[in-house]
C-alpha cells in the first residue's frame, strides 16, 4: 500500500508530491487525467507564473514543466482517471489498464477548477456552436483552432481580461465585454487597458438576455439601463464564476461546502474524512496559481504529520460566515497552538466591519470597505481558541 | 438527368427522426429498396433529438387510439430487439405522485384507465408506501401509482441504431436532401430534393416531424397542421441521479402530462418538460424564466436537488397537430404514406409505428419478402447500465473527462457507414462535451479529433 496518492497535477498537486518526496516519502503517487501534467497553467502562454512560489517570472507552460521536473520524486501517471474515493485512502482508477483500485493510507485531491459554462447560468436563447469558456477559448486558440473571431466575453473578473489578451493575440477581434455589475470584478487598470490599448467596450450594469444563432452563434441581445439592444457577434466566452472540480468528494459523501462549492476542510487541509485531504483551487472559486501550490505545501507537511499519526483531531470547532461574506475556509478549526489563517471572500459591495466572533463574543474587528470578489483573511490565535465552541467571520 | 438511377426506389422516407429510421428499418427488413431523405446533415436533429428518452407501457394513453396500440407494440418490439442492436433499457418503474388531495382522488382513475389499456400490473399505492420506495421525494406527497413497466433508455442510440440497420441491410441514407418538390407519374413519385438529383420512389412515406404538413402538401392539401409544441428540460449533475429511483410523474391535466423527474441512461437526473405551444418549427430556445420555473418544481418534488448544480438545460419540439392521434394513413391513388402528429410517445411508439406503416403498404401497395438473414448491427454503448470503453483494458485516451469519453469512441463514430455530420451528432452519438464542464476541458481536443470531418467548427 502506497502511503500517498495525490490526484490533479497542477500546481497545488505537483508542489504536494515535490515537498513529500523530498520529506523522504518514496512511494508518493500522482494520478493525472490528461496525458500531460501540469495542470491549467500549460495554456495560459502570458507571463507571471512562479512568481510566489519559485520566485521566477515565467509564462504559464513554462512554470507547468518546472512543477513537473521539480516533483520528479514523486511517480506521476498521466492519463489515468480517478473514477471514486474509497473510504480507506484508496482510489479507483481507469487507465489503459482498465480499471483497478489503488491502496494508499491517504488521498490528497487537488483536482482544481474549471469556470462556469453557460448551462448552470440558465441564459436563454438557442444552443449554437461557437459558446465557450475561457480555458476551452485558450486551448483551442493556441492549438490554432478558435471557434469565433468576434466573440463576446461575459463577465469581467481578470480571467475575462485574459480571454481577451488571448483573442487579441492571436488576432481575433472581440465586440464587447458584459458586466451586470456597476464595476468590474477585476481591478481598474485592466479595464482602461481593454478599453484603450485594445479598444474594446467594456460595458458594466448591462446583461446578457439571450443567445441568438442557428449552428454558429449570431448575436446577442443585451440588457443596459433597461434598454435592450442586439449585439451581432460569433461567439460568447462565458469567463470566470469559477467552480471547484469536487465531484469526486461529492460523490463520496464527503462534506460539501455550499458557499465554496468544495470540500470543507479543518485547518490541515482534512476533508470531513480524515484520509482525504484537499488544497488548492477545489476548495474554493479560484486563487492564482501560488495560492494553490502554497496550500499543497502546507497539505503534504499536515499529511507527513497525519502518517506519523501526531495529527490533532479533536476538538473540531465550526466556522461559519455571516453578512456580506460568501465563504470561508477552513470550514472547521482544530487548534494545536499555532495561529490559524481564516479565509473569506465578500459576495458583494461592502463598507462596515470585519469581525471575528468565538461563541458569539467579537475577538477581533477592523474597518473594511470591499468590492465584490475580494478575498480577505484573519488570524484566529490558540489562546482564544482554548476551551471555546464555534467560530464566526462577519462582515456586517 | 444523368445521375438519375434507371429504377426507381420502391419507398422514399422523409424525414430521419427516430419515427423516419425506424419505418427505414421496417421497410428496407420488409425487403423492399428504400431511401432515407434527411434535409439535415445527421439524423435525429428535429424533434427526435431532445425528450425525456423514456419508454412508456402506454398506460395513460387514450382507450381506442393508434397511439395507444403504437406505444403497446413499441415498446414490445424494443424490448425484444434492444439486446441485439446493444440498445439500453433500465427497467426502473414509474410513479404517478399525487401531491394534493385533488390529485390524490384521480389516482384510481388511472390505474382503472391503465388495466383496460391492457397493464395489469399497475397499482395504487399510499403514501407510506411510495415514500418508502422514494425516500429522496418531499414528504408532503400523498400516495402514487406504481407502473412497474416504465423504463429508461437511449433517446440518441436508439435511431442510429435503427437506421444503421437499414443503411446495412442495402437501404440508402441521403443528407442535406430537403424534398421541395414531388410529382406522381403512372406509379412512380418524382421527388425534387434539394443539393441532390431529382429521385424516383414507387411510394412516399411522410415522416416530416415538424415539417409533416408543409411535406404532406406535396401529396395533398394537409388535413392537419403541425403547431409545434415546444418542452424544456433541466439537467442536473451526477450526484443527482441517486436522489430518486423510478420515474416521477404528475398527474396529468387536461392540457399536459406535466414535469417529470427521472433518471437518464448516462447518468443524471432529468427535470421537464415544460409544455408551450410555438410557430417556429426549425428552434427550440430555452428561457431563463422556464428553466428557473422548472428548477424550483423540481426542488419542491425532490428537495435535495437544491444543492446539486444543473448541468445544462435543453429544449425539444414536438409535432403536435390540431388532433390527439397519431395521424397515420395511406392515400392509394396518391401512392403516399402519412406518418405525422406524433405528438410525445414517438420514441417508444416509434417500432409499433414502423409494424403499422408496413402493415398499410403490404395492404395497399404490394406484398413484402423480408430479408431472410438480415444483418444486426450493434450500436456503441453510451449508458451506465452497459459496460463502457473507459472501463476496457488497452483504452484509449478519456477526451471528456466529464462523461468518460474516449479518442476511440470519437474517431469511430466520425467514421463508419452513418458518421456524425454535425457537432451536435457527435455529441450524440459519444456524450462528449455533455458533461457538468460543458467543453471547458475537451473542445479543443474533440475539435481536433472531428475538424477533419465536420464543417465549420474552426472560425
Amino acid at each position: 500500500m502506497r502511503s500517498v496518492t495525490i490526484i490533479g497535477a497542477g500546481p497545488a498537486g505537483l508542489t504536494a508530491a515535490r515537498a513529500l518526496a523530498e520529506a523522504g516519502l518514496r512511494d508518493v503517487l500522482v494520478l493525472e487525467r490528461n496525458p500531460v501534467a501540469g495542470g491549467l497553467p500549460r495554456f495560459c502562454e502570458h507571463l507571471g507564473w512562479g512568481l510566489q512560489d519559485l520566485h521566477r517570472f515565467w509564462d504559464g507552460p513554462r512554470y507547468a514543466a518546472e512543477l513537473v521536473r521539480r516533483a520528479a520524486g514523486a511517480e506521476i501517471r498521466t492519463d489515468v482517471t480517478a473514477l471514486a474515493l474509497r473510504g480507506d485512502g484508496g482510489v479507483d482508477i481507469s487507465s489503459h489498464a482498465g480499471t483497478e483500485a489503488i491502496g494508499s493510507r491517504i488521498v490528497l485531491l487537488t483536482a482544481g477548477i474549471r469556470e462556469m459554462p453557460r448551462g448552470p447560468r440558465l441564459v436563454s436563447g438557442t444552443r449554437p456552436w461557437g459558446v465557450t469558456t475561457t480555458g476551452a477559448f485558450q486551448e483551442m486558440v493556441q492549438a490554432g483552432l478558435p471557434p469565433c473571431r468576434r466573440p463576446v466575453i461575459i463577465g469581467s473578473e481578470l480571467v475575462a481580461f485574459s480571454a481577451l489578451l488571448t483573442a487579441r493575440q492571436a488576432g481575433l477581434r472581440p465586440v464587447a465585454m458584459l458586466e451586470a455589475g456597476p464595476r468590474i470584478t477585476a481591478r481598474r487598470p485592466a479595464d482602461a487597458a481593454a478599453r484603450y490599448a485594445f479598444r474594446i467596450p467594456v460595458l458594466t450594469r448591462t446583461r446578457l438576455l439571450e443567445i441568438k444563432g442557428a449552428e454558429r452563434v449570431q448575436s446577442v441581445v443585451i440588457e443596459r439601463d433597461g434598454l435592450r439592444r442586439t449585439i451581432a457577434c460569433d461567439g460568447v466566452i462565458f469567463t470566470g464564476r469559477f467552480v471547484p472540480e469536487a465531484v469526486l468528494a461529492r460523490d463520496a459523501g464527503l462534506a460539501i461546502d455550499p458557499g465554496t462549492g468544495g470540500p470543507a476542510v479543518d485547518n490541515f487541509f482534512r476533508c470531513s474524512n480524515p484520509m482525504v485531504f484537499a488544497a488548492g483551487n477545489v476548495l474554493r472559486p479560484v486563487e492564482h496559481s501560488g495560492i494553490a501550490a502554497r496550500e499543497g505545501m502546507n497539505a503534504a507537511a499536515a499529511i507527513l504529520r497525519s502518517l506519523r499519526g501526531a495529527l490533532p483531531a479533536a476538538p473540531a470547532l465550526p466556522v461559519s460566515v455571516a453578512g456580506a461574506l460568501r465563504y470561508v475556509y477552513p470550514q472547521r478549526v482544530v487548534p494545536d497552538g499555532r495561529p490559524i489563517r481564516l479565509f473569506g471572500r465578500a459576495s458583494r459591495r461592502h463598507a462596515g466591519r470585519l469581525r471575528l466572533l468565538i461563541d458569539g463574543e467579537t475577538v477581533y474587528e477592523r474597518a473594511i470597505s470591499v468590492l465584490p470578489e475580494r478575498r480577505m483573511s484573519a488570524l484566529l490565535r490558540p489562546e482564544q481558541l482554548a476551551g471555546r465552541g464555534a467560530v464566526t467571520f462577519v462582515l456586517d | 438527368m444523368p445521375n438519375q438511377p434507371a429504377a426507381p426506389f420502391d419507398v422514399a422516407i422523409i424525414g430521419a427522426g427516430v419515427v423516419g429510421c425506424a419505418v427505414f428499418r421496417g421497410l428496407v427488413l420488409a425487403g423492399l429498396r428504400c431511401v432515407l431523405l434527411e434535409r439535415d446533415a445527421d439524423i435525429i436533429s428535429g424533434a427526435s433529438k431532445a425528450n425525456s428518452a423514456l419508454l412508456h407501457t402506454g398506460f395513460d394513453a387514450a382507450p381506442g387510439t393508434l397511439e395507444l396500440a403504437c406505444v403497446r407494440a413499441g415498446q414490445r418490439l424494443y424490448e425484444a430487439i434492444h439486446e441485439r442492436l446493444n440498445l439500453p433499457l433500465l427497467p426502473v418503474g414509474a410513479l404517478v405522485v399525487a401531491w394534493t388531495d385533488e390529485q390524490l382522488a384521480k389516482l384510481p382513475a388511472i390505474v382503472a384507465q391503465a388495466h383496460s389499456n391492457g397493464i395489469p400490473d399497475v397499482a395504487q399505492l399510499d403514501a407510506a408506501a411510495v415514500r418508502a420506495r422514494e425516500p429522496g421525494l418531499a414528504s408532503h406527497l400523498k400516495g402514487g401509482v406504481l407502473v412497474p413497466a416504465e423504463a429508461v433508455i437511449d433517446s440518441w442510440s436508439a435511431p442510429l441504431a435503427y437506421a444503421l440497420q437499414g443503411k446495412l441491410n442495402g437501404g440508402e441514407v441521403r443528407f442535406g436532401a430537403e424534398v421541395t418538390l414531388g410529382t406522381l407519374s403512372g406509379n412512380v413519385w418524382t421527388l425534387d430534393c434539394t443539393a441532390a438529383p431529382l429521385l424516383r420512389a414507387g411510394v412516399v412515406v411522410n415522416c416530416a416531424g415538424n415539417y409533416g404538413d408543409i411535406v404532406e402538401a406535396i401529396a395533398r392539401p394537409s388535413p392537419f397542421a403541425i403547431k409545434p409544441r415546444k418542452g424544456q428540460f433541466l439537467v442536473y449533475d451526477k450526484p443527482a441521479y441517486g436522489l430518486v429511483s423510478s420515474i416521477i410523474l404528475p398527474v396529468p391535466t387536461e392540457r399536459t402530462k406535466g414535469v417529470v423527474v427521472t433518471r437518464t441512461a448516462y447518468g443524471n437526473l432529468l427535470v421537464g418538460p415544460t409544455a408551450e405551444d410555438q410557430d417556429e418549427r426549425g428552434q427550440a430556445k430555452v428561457e431563463t424564466a422556464a428553466m428557473e420555473a422548472l428548477a424550483a418544481a423540481g426542488e419542491r418534488m425532490v428537495p435535495a436537488l437544491a444543492g446539486v448544480p444543473v448541468t445544462t438545460a435543453y429544449a425539444g419540439l414536438r409535432p403536435a397537430t390540431q388532433f390527439k392521434d397519431y395521424q397515420i394513413e395511406a392515400l392509394p391513388e396518391r401512392r403516399w404514406i402519412t406518418v405525422s402528429g406524433i405528438r410525445s410517445t414517438g420514441l417508444t411508439g416509434s417500432l409499433g409505428i414502423a409494424q403499422h406503416v408496413l402493415a398499410l403498404y403490404e395492404q395497399h401497395f404490394g406484398a413484402l419478402a423480408p430479408l431472410n438473414d438480415p444483418v444486426w448491427p450493434t450500436v456503441p454503448n453510451l449508458t451506465e447500465a452497459l459496460p463502457r470503453p473507459f472501463m476496457q483494458p488497452g483504452r484509449s485516451e478519456i477526451v471528456c473527462h466529464c462523461e468518460m469519453v474516449t479518442r476511440g469512441e470519437i474517431v469511430a463514430a466520425l467514421a463508419g457507414p452513418l458518421p456524425a455530420g454535425t457537432i451536435g451528432g457527435l455529441r450524440r452519438r459519444t456524450r462528449c462535451m455533455m458533461g457538468r464542464c460543458q467543453g471547458f476541458y475537451c473542445t479543443r481536443r474533440v475539435v481536433e479529433l472531428a475538424a477533419g470531418h465536420i464543417e465549420n467548427l474552426v472560425a
